[in-house]
């Protein structure tokens, strides 16, 4: 497949005054066209900055380094006033609480009519026509109206439609959805997901799909990377990832999801938290936390290499190198916690 | 929206009574008019006819509902030094601080609100970093030092400008450069820290991410938004053009509103006292009422949940 954007390399420094703390340690991730990739990883592990520094939208604390490319055009580091351009128009993004990031004192219609002025060069009557049936589109009833309305007067789902709606009036190739439906309840989520579904197979844009809840991106994704630690940790498709995860975070994640189908179990947890960025261990950054880890992993950091027999698949994990671990990668404390059905 | 408004002017009524209350018992319990006009050498028969005539010898709860009842009908007392009505006395001086404190308004505005928009968007920067220090240098010395520091520059080593008085328009420089300058730094830094609140709001990422230039961005979702918040401060200086020149009036003899509030409670002239405190409260409350009025205006959350509060 065509790939439509590639990141190679991506480190990024935040400079805390005294002194820089890396936060991103070589991210190297591509998109192609048309595909929905998940990203997934526990909070802090560098998911979001990722694609906001793609984006060009860290701000000045942020120092960035490696390549960033759309079609093959290098923008990391391109000009502002390029990467407004792209911005909304190429690669649009939207957040995870819609309804702090709409603006408050602008009505609806006003903040997609901006995008539509940006991007197509519409304003006026058409602009007002066009930001209906974008909202039509992402299913507001009586769009007419709603466009004359603030964000307070919607709900959270209602401003998610909102921001999908924005997002789309550029006719974007990339959709960046940051954890989209975390703020909102179980059943507007599922309304989101499949309206993110929808649109995707209508328009055919991309689509990266950020999350920290497995089961969502497993649903959606074509494509699954793992993030830990700054670090893309595994990277595979889909079905291979959840049929035969390799890196023993990754197995953790997949422990800890309910199970519908099979026999009743009590749901493992990963123990301990992600170190700070500027506490990582020495070698692999999972290893404090890790079930199999033994002293070579704390000597360097693990290679990302192919993993198993298909060619898609990669895991940076020196225990797993060739096909499965040679020790259980079930967590410790919960190893016999299997519950009758 | 009516019935709110109507709410919001019978607090701002209530407030302005307690004050003028206030004012009413404290003067006549600190000291005896009767002494400090006629002197205390004066004929025990003077005191006598003094404190008849306006009606200091009567029970202090019996002079308050007089009081009270005359200000009703628009009676505001007399001046007891000079017998002229009060509200004449006050009158006069009204235009005079108006004069300083008008342009110390906008030299306020002026320099403050750019000033911490700027501080703002360079945050931790030289930019900011300068503006902070003045800023900070600016409300922490207080303004009779300023207006001395001044005076001292302009009037005395330079001699540009005179340093009291107010017989001609540069009388007025030094009096409002100084409220000016200590005004502009409140606001400089109240505006700063509601812009760098604004700033740090997910909408202003989302703006970023539409695709509009960062100038665009400050200008349609963070300015608008700042203003907001910055809108009570420019409020209350409003509501202090009135007597908020107390200090600087004194410091530089400009014969205003605020001297004379110093002169009359001096002299327990206290009518004309409570004049000028049912004044500023008038207008502390008006500016207040007006705010509140602006705030429906532009910031849509609250104009909602006012039209349902008052249906």
């Amino acid at each position: 497949m065509e790939t439509l954007l590639s990141i190679k390399d991506l480190t990024i420094d935040f400079d805390q005054g005294k002194r820089f703390v890396r936060a991103l340690h070589g991210v190297s991730l591509n998109v192609a066209r048309g595909e929905v990739l998940g990203v997934v990883g526990e909070s802090g592990c560098g998911k979001s900055i990722t694609w906001l520094a793609a984006l060009g939208l860290l701000g000045s604390k942020a120092r960035i380094s490696g390549s960033v490319r759309l079609n093959g055009q290098e923008i990391a580091g391109a000009p502002e006033n390029d990467l407004a351009g792209l911005r909304g128009g190429r690669i649009a993004m939207i957040f995870q609480d819609p309804s702090s990031s709409l603006n408050p004192v602008h009505r609806i219609g006003r903040q997609i009519a901006e995008a539509l002025k940006l991007h197509r060069g519409m304003t006026g009557a058409s602009a007002n026509a066009e930001a209906a049936r974008l909202l039509d589109r992402v299913g507001i009833a009586n769009a007419t109206r709603r466009l004359r309305e603030y964000p307070h007067e919607m709900s959270g789902g209602m401003n998610q439609r909102i921001m999908i709606a924005m997002a789309l009036a550029g006719e974007p190739d990339l959709l960046i959805a940051d954890e989209p439906t975390t703020a909102l309840d179980a059943t507007i989520q599922a309304q989101i997901l499949d309206l993110l579904t929808e649109l995707r197979r209508d328009s055919g844009m991309a689509l990266v799909l950020i999350s920290h809840d497995l089961g969502v991106v497993a649903d959606m994704s074509d494509r699954v990377a793992v993030m830990y630690g700054g670090r893309v940790i595994e990277e595979a498709d889909t079905g291979s990832l959840f049929d035969s995860p390799a890196h023993p975070y990754t197995r953790g994640l997949i422990a800890a999801l309910p199970d519908i189908d099979g026999p009743r179990r009590r749901l493992e947890s990963i123990p301990g938290t992600v170190p700070a960025p500027d506490q990582l261990p020495p070698g692999c950054s999972f290893a404090p936390r890790c079930a199999i880890a033994s002293k070579i992993c704390d000597a360097r950091v693990p290679a990302f290499l192919p993993y198993g027999e298909k060619q898609s698949h990669f895991a940076a994990c020196i225990k797993c190198r060739g096909g499965a671990p040679t020790e259980t990668a079930s967590m410790p404390g919960n190893k016999s916690a299997l519950v009758p059905a | 929206m009516v019935q709110y408004l109507l709410m919001k002017i019978f607090r701002a009524l209530v407030t302005v009574t307690l004050i003028v209350s206030a004012a009413f018992v404290v003067l006549r319990l600190s000291g005896d008019p009767a002494i400090i006009i006629l002197g205390p050498e004066a004929p025990p028969e003077a005191f006598e006819a003094f404190r008849r005539n306006w009606g200091l010898d009567q029970p202090i709860w019996v002079q308050y509902f007089k009081y009270f009842a005359a200000v009703f009908q628009g009676d505001l007392g007399n001046s007891m030094r000079d017998g002229r009505s009060a509200l004449v006395v006050v009158g006069e001086r009204i235009p005079l601080t108006l004069a300083i404190t008008l342009p110390a308004l906008f030299i306020k505005l002026a320099i403050g609100l750019p000033a911490g928009v700027m501080a703002a968007l360079y945050r931790n920067t030289w930019v900011d970093r300068l503006i902070m220090m003045l800023s900070v240098a600016g409300f922490t010395v207080p303004s009779f030092v300023l207006g001395l520091v001044l005076a001292m520059i302009f009037a005395v080593w330079l001699g540009w400008l005179p340093s009291g008085g107010s017989d001609t328009w540069a009388h007025a420089v030094l009096p409002t450069v100084t409220m000016g300058l200590v005004g502009a730094a409140v606001i400089a830094r109240f505006t700063r820290s509601a812009m760098l609140e604004v700033l740090g709001q997910p909408y202003i990422r989302t703006a970023s991410a539409k695709g509009l230039l960062w100038r665009d961005v400050v200008r349609n979702h963070a300015l608008p938004n700042a203003a907001i918040p910055t809108l009570t401060i420019i409020g209350f200086l409003v509501g202090s053009l009135v007597a908020g020149a107390v200090v600087v009036e004194s410091v530089f003899s400009w014969p205003g509103v605020g001297r004379l509030l110093v002169n009359a409670v001096a002299n327990r002239d206290l009518a004309v006292v409570q004049v000028i405190l049912l004044l500023v409260g008038l207008t502390m409350v008006g500016a207040n009422l007006a705010v509140d009025i602006l705030y429906g205006i532009v910031d849509p959350r609250l104009r909602i949940k006012r039209l349902q509060a008052g249906s």
